[in-house]
């Protein structure tokens, strides 16, 4: 047992800390952050898939008023390192896709660096590229490992000889379409080169992460390399690790010593620059005895990536844990294409690969005529299937059988289409929801300023999930304090190193380390300690991983309506119950849980990346084409969690929820669809004319 | 985007006269539409001449009943009018179906009828576009066709109107009034949009300078049973997959006249004679909805992401006249 943080604040509903300064536009993100002397940065971006640079005209651009200097791969200075592809940016005439950064004005003002970039004329020798992605595919290959570092193919038991001697089987494949992260705040970042240090304002979803990337890139000591953070307009991973930009704004600064350069990415920039979700194709075969009792269960992604970089989406890694089945095997197979750089969306992994089995969940319950929540409740495996190890704790099927009393679920009548309201017709459905709980390493110092008076330093970040507001009662239960005595400082490398934003791991890496912090500070100086006194500690590991399997869990129900004559869809309820240990703050976590439910039905009904294999290009890269859900799209979208009790997991009982809300969401819905119309949809997003009869 | 040159109208004549002799001078209206394309570089005008406080800005009763908007009626206050909501409901519909409340509070009568088409290829100035630049080829025609023609588009292109107001317009037979370099005429708004054919740079017959000042709607009696219904991937804020406008004069169980508007279908809003001319002096039923669906849509030729658009206009013809023919009568 991990030794537990007595809470007080912890588990209350304390208002956003940084919400006033937020709403009243005080709060700085990186663009807005106010600097002398200010230049502007407008790339110019590749027009060909694949080829090769072979002329640059710039005399055009570079004759307009107010432009400074315009960078390409001729004059651009050259990196430290060119090892990671994605970042080297302006160091070769090779353009590997549609989009690629390969020049830079830097002008007095945006509009003139927009209109400069606009005059650059670039010519290319064209070589026929490949952007379509499909299984039939021959060059399609097994990555060394899956994100971050899982098997690539899992395989226990013989799945093939549990299918044949099964009374009920299924084998379908399921589909999941390019998406895009597009947080509100696009990615920004406001370079300064002075004397051998770079400072960046960026828009980031770990400081330090973007300290420790580009300083190998550009070749400066990470001491040397200042990164401030403080507010983010959201990531969703797209800003968790840095991409080409990033860089391009620091040859950029470098070239303009002394003076800042701004950079802030268009929304159609965002759709080649700053990663994106891979489509997947999901191969998904069940075998289940007549009660529904899973006896195999197989799971084949076929998914891309980028030639420029491998990154290898784990999405067939939650079938590892879901679900009892003494027979299972997952596999990933990628195809290395000519398009940008796929990177994390968030849950990458179970967002897309808990669409595929739990759609074909559905279909065997179906199948076997049990009622979907009875289902899982039976494949509810004793321990974890992947390793033996039993689960810290875990209540999937409490979440499942509290979320259908609560959704009304009982009353329903199992058979497909059969309740039609006013011309539209009426369905419920369900999905299971997983996420791993893990955590990262991160340091904390804590100062004793005055008796009511808690310095608290830590380089995290807040994304807008509230790590500002979330930190602040960790760390006064930490110290036994009221939260008004803790004086918060987070978002910039100048703090304590700390880790990334990501992988739901923020509130139990950085919590435990200022837990750690106190408990060191209490230790050395007493209690209270005196003024002046100060203490720093780190994340250790959690022995406690070697005994058991960590995970959170959740249960997704919602309503589908499909109009009749039209096929149009609507989604007017949705609730989610979770199971996630100690939940640290109800209002931001509530926030937190809704925020990924909604975006999941935005992965349901909307979000689709139109790739035009001819060109290389998504075609759709704006808000009016890329659909996300308008307000009249989200109907009472409810969550709502059970209380769990995981002494395991961290000092603090807590399991990180930041992605588990997205995960079965559009599986939950997709299965509503089938029961409202009939109509079995295993492809993304659902649209009228899928549902058009 | 390049820099440009802006000028208020102070009237009519002259604003007229300067964008006439100006062949890169643009009317800005809201700038809902045009000021995106100069930003993505679609469009690259030297002088805008902004009409937007030249125009009339009120709703005015004719003599004949009729009603006259002025061109820079906004539209959000022309939704917002009472004598539109009672006598031509299908026209405040169609208003509150397009873009979103910020967009709309901005928007003009006029310059919605002259937005651009939404192709993504139209507006994307690294693919080759036909409308954009004649002669360059049409990129969407073994593209994303999703949201493009089904009706009368040709192998030049195979764009659509994006406006819902215009379909509404087209139904109820509305006038469009304007003053050009060859002075000033009246255009019925089903004659103002083109069909592509070799020119599909063309969205109007309008010629260069020609400021469209004012759009009379007839007295129509039937329209006040009308309706607008609007089918789109999303619930708010996205263009039409299909639309349609339609009017209802009922007598009993029979039809009596009938004025019937796709949108979503092609380069210009789509009246849809053939549907009304197969539904007047029918009788109201199910099967008759859908025979005249059939027959507007017979010589309809999908592209390859937008089958579904045949089915779905028939579907949504026959849905919109269910209700407005089973409605209490007027």
């Amino acid at each position: 047992m991990t030794s537990q943080v007595t809470p007080y604040a912890i588990g209350t509903a304390l208002q956003r800390l940084d919400g006033r300064s937020k709403v009243t536009g005080t709060a700085p993100y990186a663009f807005e952050r106010v600097v002398d002397n200010a230049t502007y940065l407008h790339p110019v971006q590749a027009t060909i898939a694949l080829g090769q640079i072979t002329a640059i005209d710039t005399a055009e651009a570079e004759a307009l008023d107010g432009v400074i200097t315009i960078l390409t791969h001729v004059n651009a200075p050259r990196l430290a390192s060119t090892e990671d592809r994605e970042l080297a940016v302006l160091q070769t005439d090779r353009v590997s896709f549609r989009g690629q950064l390969i020049g830079a004005v830097i002008a007095d003002t945006p509009e003139t660096a927009r209109q400069a970039a606009g005059l650059v004329r670039i010519s290319y020798a064209q070589w026929p590229h490949e952007a379509e992605l499909s299984s039939e595919r021959s060059d399609l290959y097994t990555p060394e490992a899956v994100n971050p570092s899982f098997p690539a193919d899992t395989d226990e038991g013989d799945v093939d000889t549990a299918m044949s001697a099964a009374p009920v089987t299924l084998d379908t494949t399921y589909t999941t379409p390019l998406e895009y992260n597009n947080p509100m705040e696009p990615h920004t970042t406001v370079a300064l080169w002075n004397d051998h240090e770079l400072t960046l304002y960026d828009s980031t979803q770990g400081a330090h992460t973007v300290r420790t990337t580009v300083a190998p890139v550009i070749g400066l000591d990470p001491e040397r390399i200042h990164v401030s953070a403080p507010h983010v307009g959201g990531g969703f991973g797209s800003k968790g690790i840095p991409h080409a930009h990033i860089v391009l704004a620091a040859l950029a600064a470098r070239t303009v010593e002394g003076r800042p350069v701004k950079f802030a990415l268009t929304r159609q920039q965002m759709f080649s620059l700053a990663g994106h979700r891979t489509p997947t194709i999901q191969r998904v075969r069940l075998a289940a005895d007549t009660d529904g009792r899973l006896s195999a269960l197989a799971h084949d992604v076929v998914e891309w990536t980028s030639k420029v970089k491998e990154f290898a989406e784990q999405t067939a890694v939650p079938s590892r844990n879901v679900y009892a089945a003494p027979n299972r095997r997952t596999s990933h197979r990628l195809a290395a294409l000519d398009v940008p750089v796929p990177s994390w969306m968030r849950a990458p992994g179970e967002c897309p690969g808990m669409f595929g089995p739990e759609v074909a969940v559905d279909e065997m319950a179906l199948k076997c005529g049990i009622d979907p929540v009875e289902f899982r409740a039976r494949n509810e495996p004793d321990v974890d299937p992947e390793t033996g190890k039993p689960f810290s704790s875990r209540h999937l099927v409490e979440c499942l059988r509290e979320g259908a009393d609560r959704f009304g679920w009982h009353h329903r009548d199992p058979t497909p289409a059969s309740r039609t309201e006013r011309g539209w017709l009426v369905g419920t459905g369900v999905a299971s929801s997983i996420y791993p709980t893990l955590r990262a390493v991160s340091t904390a110092t804590i100062r004793v300023e005055a008796a009511d008076h808690y310095r608290v330093d830590i380089g995290a970040t807040d994304i807008g999930t509230g790590t500002w507001t979330a930190l602040t009662q960790i760390a006064a239960d930490a110290l036994e304090v009221p939260v008004g005595h803790v004086d918060l400082r987070i978002g910039e490398t100048a703090q304590p190193e700390a880790s990334v934003a990501g992988g739901s791991t923020g509130n139990a890496t950085w919590g435990t380390a200022i837990v750690e912090a106190a408990r060191a500070l209490q230790d050395t100086h007493g209690r209270p300690p005196e003024i002046g006194a100060e203490a720093s500690g780190t994340t250790p590991n959690n022995p406690e991983t070697e005994r058991f399997a960590m995970f959170a869990h959740g249960a997704q129900f919602a309503e589908v309506r499909v109009h009749a004559d039209t096929g149009e869809i609507r989604v007017p309820r949705m609730l989610g119950v979770f199971a996630a240990g100690r939940i640290i703050n109800p209002r931001t976590a509530h926030s937190q849980f809704i925020g990924g439910m909604t975006m999941g039905l935005s992965m349901a009904l909307h979000e689709v990346g139109v790739l035009d294999t001819r060109f290389g290009h998504v075609v759709n890269h704006d808000f009016a084409e890329y659909h996300i859900p308008t307000n009249a799209d989200v109907g009472d979208i409810d969550a709502t969690w059970i209380d769990e009790d995981d002494p395991y997991v961290n000092p603090m009982g807590a399991k990180g929820i930041g992605e588990i809300g997205i995960v079965g969401a559009a599986a939950a819905i997709a299965n509503a669809a089938h029961h409202a119309t009939g109509i079995r949809l295993r492809e993304l997003p659902i649209t009228p004319d899928a549902l058009l009869r | 985007m390049k820099p440009f040159d802006y000028q208020r109208a102070t009237d009519t004549d002259t604003a007229v006269a300067t964008v006439s002799r100006n062949p890169n001078a643009r009317y800005l209206g809201g700038g809902t539409n045009l000021v995106d394309h100069m930003k993505l570089g679609v469009s690259s005008p030297e002088l805008l001449v902004d009409v937007s406080r030249l125009s009339s800005d009120t709703v005015e009763t004719l003599p004949d009943g009729g009603v006259r908007v002025g061109a820079a009626v906004r539209n959000s206050d022309l939704a917002a009018e009472p004598i539109i909501r009672q006598r031509y409901p299908v026209l405040a519909h169609a208003l509150l179906a397009g873009a979103s409340g910020q967009l709309r509070n901005l928007a003009t009568t006029g310059g919605n009828l002259l937005q651009r088409t939404r192709c993504v290829y139209f507006q994307d100035v690294t693919t080759p576009c036909n409308k954009r630049e004649p002669g360059t080829g049409c990129s969407a025609l073994d593209g994303y066709t999703r949201y493009h023609a089904v009706l009368g588009s040709s192998e030049h292109c195979v764009a659509t109107h994006p406006s819902d107001m215009a379909v509404a317009l087209t139904a109820l037979d509305a006038v469009v009034h304007t003053q050009g370099p060859s002075g000033p005429r009246s255009i019925p708004v089903a004659d103002l949009h083109r069909l592509p054919g070799d020119e599909p740079d063309r969205d109007t017959v309008l010629e260069h300078g020609e400021l469209i000042t004012a759009v009379d709607l007839p007295a129509l009696p039937m329209a006040a049973r009308s309706n607008y219904r609007k089918v789109r991937d999303r619930a708010s804020y996205a263009f039409a997959l299909v639309s349609v406008a339609a009017a209802v004069d009922i007598a009993g169980d029979t039809i009596r006249d009938v004025r019937i508007a796709f949108g979503g279908l092609a380069h210009k809003p789509w009246r849809a004679t053939l549907a009304e001319n197969a539904l007047r002096g029918a009788p109201a039923t199910e099967a008759t909805f859908r025979t005249a669906a059939d027959a507007e849509l017979a010589e309809a030729r999908p592209l390859s992401d937008n089958e579904f658009k045949i089915p779905m206009a028939r579907n949504t013809l026959t849905s919109v006249l269910r209700d407005l023919t089973q409605q209490e009568g007027s």
